[in-house]
């Protein structure tokens, strides 16, 4: 089995088959990390490059740890957002790497299509870890993975994402994926920070969490930034929390067994109490283990040469 | 690739009796099972695996631990085909350390499996020694290895192919080979 | 010197006539046009052009062109800006002011049209700012830039946010019949907008730009307009409301006139998605949809939209190849302008052949008051000829930049020859050098 494209750009451009090979493979990495040596030989002498445009620990850690179970040798470049306008190109940059002949690029940047561009500058796969407001696939099949680990299938499921929706490439890749996959995705947010026409990408768009909280099998919470309120997205951040923040008593007729998701980083008492980022229902440790796995068999899949089909392999 | 049926070199009365066989000769070699596990390399070499325990443990009455190995992650060839094997579990719910293993698979060929699966047990932990069992070896090797258990000798050339069907996953047990078009 | 162009059929919309004929010109005028077949054979003195099976039409005129010089003559300059202009068929360009520094006074104007002569092979008329720097805050000398030579004022690529400073603009420059060019965009509402606001840059994850950025300065420059008996002329028009807003106040005897660019109805945003984020599909406004290029195909067809203008933009590679955050807006029009008329109006019956060609001569020049785009006996000869069948993929440009999305793109009826004041400047899509 191969993934069709030799990038992996946004949830969009995969078809069912692949997200499926994508979780399915998954499963074996996960199971790597009980082992004692965690690490297997598969990429040995393959290079990954993280190019990291904004800050990011967590996917940053998960990229690397996964390419170093793998065997893969990583290395990591920060460029900072201002060096964006004053700096080299992006297009230049890339072409260095290239010219370094990496065989990934792990690209994050804070501007939506800047993965395309790589992509159409570079021969190396290309492995978007969030563009702008666009996609962060990683992250939409890891919340899969991580539900269907809970759940037996995705077809069905009731799924709410909630939060701020228009600035969220975590919203995006969970849309496409989730209804992909069959499951009936919501949206929740204040009105503000619902992006235009997104009944289109086939959701149900709702303004009150209480209303829908009862037919929920899954409730993914966006991390909500202070600057929005800057901005006049909301008036204050305190009514956010009050109106959108996730709390146990928000959860009172709610699914026993409905699954709390977050990408991280929280901001506990905000958008979610910690009472419900530590109650039973919350897997959001659990997505971290899973992001490396999810990461490793994007990598996995992504790699290989061209030289056909294996010989000497057949018993 | 398209193989063409050459014909069945092993019927499904064979292959019992060929099992059995095995199963004796590596309690008579191996002086007991005390200290044995078995590791079937994925996919068919797990069946095999489970089919000679079975016998052994019928004979032994004792139980006799049972692993499986997929050794793709451990490949050589990862990083050159076109398409990437599908990975499969491995699953080895005992200590392998200080035991005496044997590593089951379905035919030998060139080696390759094998070494993947060598290195691949010694992440597991340190056994005390590895022996090779394989149902079919069909000669052609490419790397220094050799069965300590073998089913059937097959010498065929790198034009054919040879396949044991299984009935889990076919329709009934049989050694059939294959030319290669 | 005389120039005969011969057995062309002669299109001059201004005159309602379509027929085959002959033009002879004359120390750069028009002296004759006759029905009577010549024959081809060579007269001394006289150079003589074949138009056979092609149309010979007045010089076309493009009222929205960006030149770059002065201050960004790395992406284009009057020379090479006049080139591309002679290579699109355009025999006349007017040039917008927001340049750096901004044309906002005598000298600036007077920078551009003594540039022009020396260096410029197509008439150029300066349009010269609204308010000084453009900056929406005090009017320029809009009374001396007029007395120099410019033809409207406009502070184009933006808008003048404050209503009190329009009102006055329309106002004052009435005084000199000088028409206001307005871009139309409320900026706050379209603050940080990258793409029309929609299913594609929720997809896309770009910041929109509400359709209403547009419509609201489109009813608030005609409201002002009637309020003042000012002069409003909506530059770029691309949504199917500014074309419903507009019509309506024609209706009503407004003094209002429009202009859309190709892009406007060839082009949908979905071509941003398609092209995967390829910043030639970036501009402002920005690419609509289906419905919008159907209004404004309609409005072009019953006369809401006066004229075709380019909005000629250009931008380095190095500008463009960035992330589409970053990238500038614009893209290059004077040299696709023609074949996209022709490709995507004219053959695609949603308007005559003449229809078209009067948004791209009579159109401009009523609006701008030029004594240009006809071909009566005695006007400048000033005249483009066109091979409405010729068929030629987009790759090479005159101009100095190449951000066109219409690249690669097969397209239909191109200028073969342009002439200004009765000299050859193009032929073959080659500029002629003397």
């Amino acid at each position: 089995m191969k993934l069709k494209q030799k990038d992996l750009l946004g949830l969009e451009y995969l078809s069912k088959e692949e997200i499926e090979l994508i979780i399915q493979t998954a499963k074996p990495f996960k199971n790597l990390f009980t082992r004692t040596v965690k690490k297997v030989p598969t990429l040995r002498g393959k290079t990954v490059v993280l190019l990291f445009y904004e800050p990011s620990t967590r996917t940053r850690t998960s990229f690397e740890l996964a390419a170093k179970r793998l065997s893969a040798d990583t290395i990591g470049i920060s460029v900072s957002a201002s060096s964006v306008v004053k700096g080299e190109s992006l297009i230049d940059t890339v072409k260095t790497i290239e010219a370094m002949k990496a065989d990934f690029v792990v690209l994050r940047h804070g501007m939506s299509g800047a993965a395309h561009i790589v992509s159409k500058t570079i021969s190396a796969s290309v492995i978007n870890a969030g563009d702008g407001m666009h996609e962060h696939p990683t992250q939409g099949l890891l919340d899969i993975f991580t539900i269907l680990e809970k759940k037996e299938k995705i077809k069905g499921l009731n799924v709410a994402i909630i939060g701020d929706i228009l600035h969220s490439r975590v919203a995006r890749s969970n849309i496409w994926g989730l209804n992909k996959l069959g499951a009936n995705v919501f949206v929740v947010g204040p009105a503000t920070l619902i992006p235009a026409e997104i009944e289109k990408l086939n959701v149900e768009v709702h303004h009150n969490i209480e209303k829908i909280m009862h037919k929920l099998d899954v409730i993914n919470i966006l991390r909500i930034q202070r600057e929005r309120q800057e901005q006049n997205l909301f008036p204050t951040f305190e009514e956010y929390s009050e109106i959108f923040g996730i709390n146990s008593y928000k959860l009172r007729n709610a699914k026993n067994d409905i699954v709390i998701m977050h990408p991280g980083p929280m901001n506990r008492g905000a958008e979610i109490s910690s009472e419900v980022a530590e109650s039973k229902n919350s897997v959001i440790t659990e997505q971290v283990t899973n992001g490396i796995a999810i990461r490793m068999s994007v990598l996995y899949l992504l790699a290989g040469g061209d030289g056909g089909e294996s010989e000497t392999f057949n018993s | 690739m398209k193989s063409i049926p050459k014909k069945v070199i092993m019927t499904d009365k064979e292959m019992s009796i060929t099992l059995k066989r095995l199963a004796h000769e590596i309690i008579e070699r191996l002086h007991g099972v005390n200290n044995l596990v078995f590791i079937g390399i994925q996919t068919r070499g797990v069946f095999i695996a489970k089919r000679v325990v079975s016998i052994i443990e019928n004979i032994t009455n004792k139980t006799i631990p049972c692993g499986t190995l997929d050794i793709t992650l451990y490949r050589d060839d990862v990083n050159h085909i076109s398409k990437q094997p599908v990975v499969q579990e491995t699953e080895i719910p005992f200590d392998i350390t200080g035991k005496d293993i044997v590593l089951v698979d379905d035919v030998l060929y060139t080696g390759r499996t094998i070494r993947a699966a060598l290195d691949e047990l010694i992440d597991f932990g340190r056994p005390r020694t590895i022996k090779l069992a394989v149902f079919i070896d069909r000669g052609g090797r490419e790397l220094p290895i050799q069965p300590d258990f073998v089913g059937l000798n097959y010498p065929i050339s790198k034009k054919e192919r040879i396949s044991v069907d299984l009935k889990e996953f076919d329709e009934k047990d049989k050694v059939i080979v294959y030319n290669k078009e | 010197m005389k120039l005969l162009i011969l057995n062309g059929i002669v299109c001059d919309p201004a005159n309602k006539f379509e027929k085959k004929a002959n033009i002879l010109i004359e120390n750069g005028k028009i002296v004759n046009i006759s029905l009577k077949p010549e024959s081809k054979k060579r007269k001394s003195n006289i150079k003589v052009i074949d138009a056979n099976g092609k149309f010979v039409v007045p010089g076309l005129i493009d009222m929205h062109t960006h030149l770059r010089e002065p201050g960004r003559e790395d992406e284009e300059t009057i020379k090479t800006g006049t080139r591309a202009a002679a290579v699109g068929g355009f025999t006349t360009i007017c040039s917008m002011p927001n340049t750096q520094p901004v044309i906002d006074s005598v000298s600036g104007v007077k920078f551009i049209l003594s540039t022009a002569s020396n260096e410029g092979i197509v008439n150029v008329f300066p349009i010269g700012a609204i308010t000084k720097g453009s900056n929406g805050l005090e009017l320029a000398e809009i009374g001396k830039m007029k007395g120099a030579g410019i033809i409207a004022i406009s502070d184009d690529g933006k808008s003048v946010m404050n209503s009190i400073i329009m009102r006055r603009a329309l106002e004052y420059s009435k005084m000199f019949g000088l028409p206001v060019i307005s871009h139309c965009e409320d900026m706050n509402l379209s603050a940080n907008g990258e793409i029309n606001e929609g299913y594609i840059s929720t997809v896309l994850g770009l910041k929109g730009i509400p359709r209403q950025a547009e419509e609201i300065m489109v009813e608030r420059d005609i409201a002002l307009a009637e309020l003042t008996g000012g002069r409003i002329h909506i530059a770029h028009m691309s949504t199917e409301r500014s074309v419903e807003i507009v019509r309506n106040s024609k209706k009503r005897g407004i003094k209002v006139t429009a202009e859309t660019a190709p892009h406007y109805f060839s082009l949908t945003d979905e071509e941003i998605k398609n092209t995967d984020y390829n910043t030639n599909t970036k501009m402002n406004p920005p690419l609509r949809t289906k419905a919008d290029i159907n209004a404004i195909c309609k409005g072009l067809a019953d006369g809401t939209i006066d004229c075709i203008a380019s909005d000629h933009a250009p931008h380095l590679a190095e500008e463009k190849e960035q992330e589409f955050r970053v990238a500038p807006f614009g893209i290059i029009g004077l040299e696709t302008m023609v074949p996209l008329i022709i490709t995507k109006l004219v053959n695609e019956k949603v308007i005559s052949f003449r229809e078209a060609i009067s948004k791209i001569t009579c159109g401009p020049a009523k609006v701008l008051g030029l004594n240009k785009g006809t071909l009566s006996v005695g006007s400048d000869a000033d005249i483009t000829i066109i091979d409405l069948k010729q068929t030629k993929t987009i790759e090479k440009f005159e101009s100095k930049c190449k951000n066109s999305p219409f690249i690669g793109q097969k397209l239909t009826g191109f200028a073969t020859t342009t002439i200004v004041s009765g000299i050859v400047v193009m032929n073959g899509g080659q500029i002629v050098s003397d």
